[in-house]
């Protein structure tokens, strides 16, 4: 990973609350370029909560958004339409719409953002998306409840690539997956990154994701990012939630496995 | 800025061809697709070297060109082979929408549907009926294991919350019978008769007719959308495994509810079209109120109340068993909600409004006119 690449998507003091309850509290992250960022924390840490400040769901109360340099905090309706077209988010379930098949699913975006494309086009576009996302060829004009969930998060995934991002959101892309299905999303992703120069938002409780995919890792606590790094600087800390995250059972498993497999690891 | 990819003649070293530039991506794609498929005759060669950025739309852009005419892509840069081998790989006839079948077989197959919903429906709600007559004998052998609260708790969402609604509506109907009645009445200088319709066809009819529409449109659609997305979120049979009857827990204290309060309700509506016909006789023809009572006595028999009151439980009945049946019936995605919400409501006020029709023959029958 290239240390001096430029940032992506750039964070500082970010706060946020509902109520009383505070969720960050000067949260600070780098995300750079190319890069495929996993971000962990316990439950209600706010991991989605993040996620959805930086793709402007979610106001802050303070802090600064940047992405690829340019301010989106503050920024007019515009400038966040023209970031808006740079990223895809693929949300935990899914999130398709229900009334349209899988292959309109990946249109919706294509005919918001670009109306002057010809029909055939978009159905050729919506066609390669379908198979590049690792979706069986009849799964196009099926309709989202007629598809597995492994199914329904490939065409999470499809319909997120369907502008042809930069910048990537995955919201748990493994989660409620049978590890077969879980590690052929890993898979995915890794390909996708690779061959399209993606940069990589990525939220995970899945230790497998983070050892087999992630470049680096974000671990959140106490309303903030209380550290950034590889899997190894990561083991490196003292700190009591990553010594438990990394070092308890199912972390030391998966640790064993990229072992095992050390061409997987990251 | 994104450069708007473009492209030109060029009769090169290597022979004529045409040389792209700009981005090959969706923001710069612009008529591009158009333009190049509107060269003829179609150039032997497409030189990429000068694309500064593209993207897979791009990549298969230049993909179908070459699969269409045969032409050759000459100085493709790495990037530019890497996302034509990958939408290359990913090609394959991939349907957009499910095929649409011939018309024939679709007006056909549509009657067939629908006849078959109508007879599934009627057979469930029979159904349904028989298994909220079981749950409530059941309930009655054992009176302990009914949910007061949850009857309580829908007492006061069908009642109390909708008196402010249907006080208003009842109020502005009493008024418009009042003023439309004198207006016809007063051609035969008998608009002192404005009374008695007042008070008949409310006692009667609309009272109740009306609160049955309004607490088909306010309670039947939300009991259809309660249990819907209920059953959508699996809660109805996360309570089968745990061993709570549904119909017990959600539909039997919403239907005595529904039967409870439409009489109450009936009433109460029933009560205040008379008080805003008083008003309007008061204030437009100069009854003064207590005449208005002293004719209202006179002209409507007992029977009148009976006849309103008598049909409330029945059409509270209606809407709670078609609010929760519908409810029942969702199943796959969120639309379906919406679907049967909008089916409980109009079968529930299609069926009032039948069963209105048989009870006004029904009591004429037996001399209650």
């Amino acid at each position: 990973m290239d240390l001096n690449a430029p940032i992506a998507i750039r964070l500082r003091g970010i706060s946020n609350s509902f109520g009383d309850q505070v969720v960050h509290k000067g949260v600070d992250l780098d995300v750079r370029n190319g890069e495929i960022l996993g971000v962990v924390g316990g439950s209600g840490t706010g991991k989605s909560v993040l996620m959805r400040t930086i793709i402007g769901l979610q106001q802050p109360i303070e802090g600064e958004i940047e992405i690829f340099d340019e301010p989106m905090t503050g920024a007019d309706a515009q400038t966040q339409l023209d970031l808006r077209r740079r990223w895809g988010v693929m949300f935990q379930g899914g999130a398709l719409f229900s009334t349209l098949t899988v292959a309109e699913n990946i249109q919706v975006p294509l005919r918001e953002f670009y109306p002057e494309l010809d029909t055939q086009l978009l159905d050729e576009i919506a066609a390669f998306k379908v198979i590049m996302a690792g979706l069986p060829a009849n799964a196009g004009p099926k309709y989202p409840s007629e598809l597995s969930g492994g199914m329904k998060k490939r065409a999470g995934l499809a319909r997120a690539l369907a502008l042809d991002p930069q910048l990537l959101f995955l919201d748990e892309p493994t989660a409620g997956l049978d590890p077969i299905a879980a590690a052929a999303i890993d898979a995915l992703i890794r390909n996708l990154s690779r061959t399209l120069g993606l940069t990589i938002f990525l939220i995970t409780h899945d230790l497998d994701t983070l050892h087999a995919i992630c470049d680096r890792v974000a671990v959140m606590a106490d309303h903030k990012v209380i550290a950034v790094g590889t899997i190894p600087e990561l083991l490196a800390s003292d700190h009591p939630w990553i010594q438990e995250y990394f070092n308890g059972p199912r972390g030391r498993a998966a640790t064993a496995a990229v072992d095992r497999n050390p061409h997987k690891g990251a | 800025m994104t450069e708007m990819a473009a492209f030109i003649e060029d009769t090169g070293a290597q022979g004529p061809c045409l040389r792209v530039t700009g981005s090959l991506t969706l923001s710069g794609l612009g008529d591009f697709p158009q333009r190049l498929d509107a060269q003829t005759p179609p150039p032997a060669a497409l030189d990429v070297s000068g694309v500064v950025r593209i993207d897979t739309v791009g990549a298969w852009i230049l993909q179908r060109f070459v699969e269409r005419t045969g032409a050759q892509i000459l100085g493709a840069r790495d990037d530019v082979q890497r996302l034509m081998a990958l939408v290359h790989s990913a090609e394959r006839d991939v349907r957009v929408r499910p095929e649409p079948p011939h018309p024939v077989v679709r007006v056909v197959g549509e009657v067939g549907a629908s006849a078959l919903v109508a007879a599934a429906t009627l057979k469930g709600l029979v159904g349904f009926f028989g298994a909220i007559l079981i749950a409530s004998w059941d309930l009655l052998r054992h009176p302990q294991r009914i949910r007061l609260n949850a009857v309580v708790h829908r007492f006061e969402l069908v009642g109390i919350s909708a008196l402010g609604i249907i006080g208003l509506m009842s109020f502005l109907i009493g008024i418009v019978i009042a003023q439309q009645g004198a207006v016809q009445l007063e051609q035969f200088g008998a608009e002192v008769l404005t009374v008695n319709l007042i008070g008949r066809i409310t006692t009667r009819e609309l009272g109740v007719l009306m609160t049955a529409i309004m607490v088909a449109g306010r309670s039947g659609s939300a009991f259809a959308a309660q249990i819907g997305t209920m059953k959508l979120t699996e809660e109805i049979d996360a309570m089968r495994t745990i061993g709570v009857s549904p119909i017990e827990a959600l539909v039997i204290p919403r239907v005595l509810a529904a039967v409870v309060m439409m009489p109450l309700l009936g009433f109460y509506a029933t009560l205040v079209s008379i008080l805003g016909g008083g008003l309007f006789c008061w204030i437009s023809l100069e009854i003064p109120p207590v005449t208005f009572v002293q004719r209202l006595q006179e002209v409507i028999p007992i029977t009148d109340l009976w006849v309103g009151l008598l049909k409330a439980p029945v059409f509270g009945a209606i809407i709670a068993i078609t609010g929760c049946f519908q409810g029942i019936q969702v199943s796959g995605n969120a639309e379906e909600v919406g679907l049967k919400t909008t089916a409980a409501v109009v079968q529930a006020i299609f069926l009032v409004i039948v069963l209105d029709a048989f009870f006004a023959v029904f009591f004429s029958q037996i001399g209650w006119i």
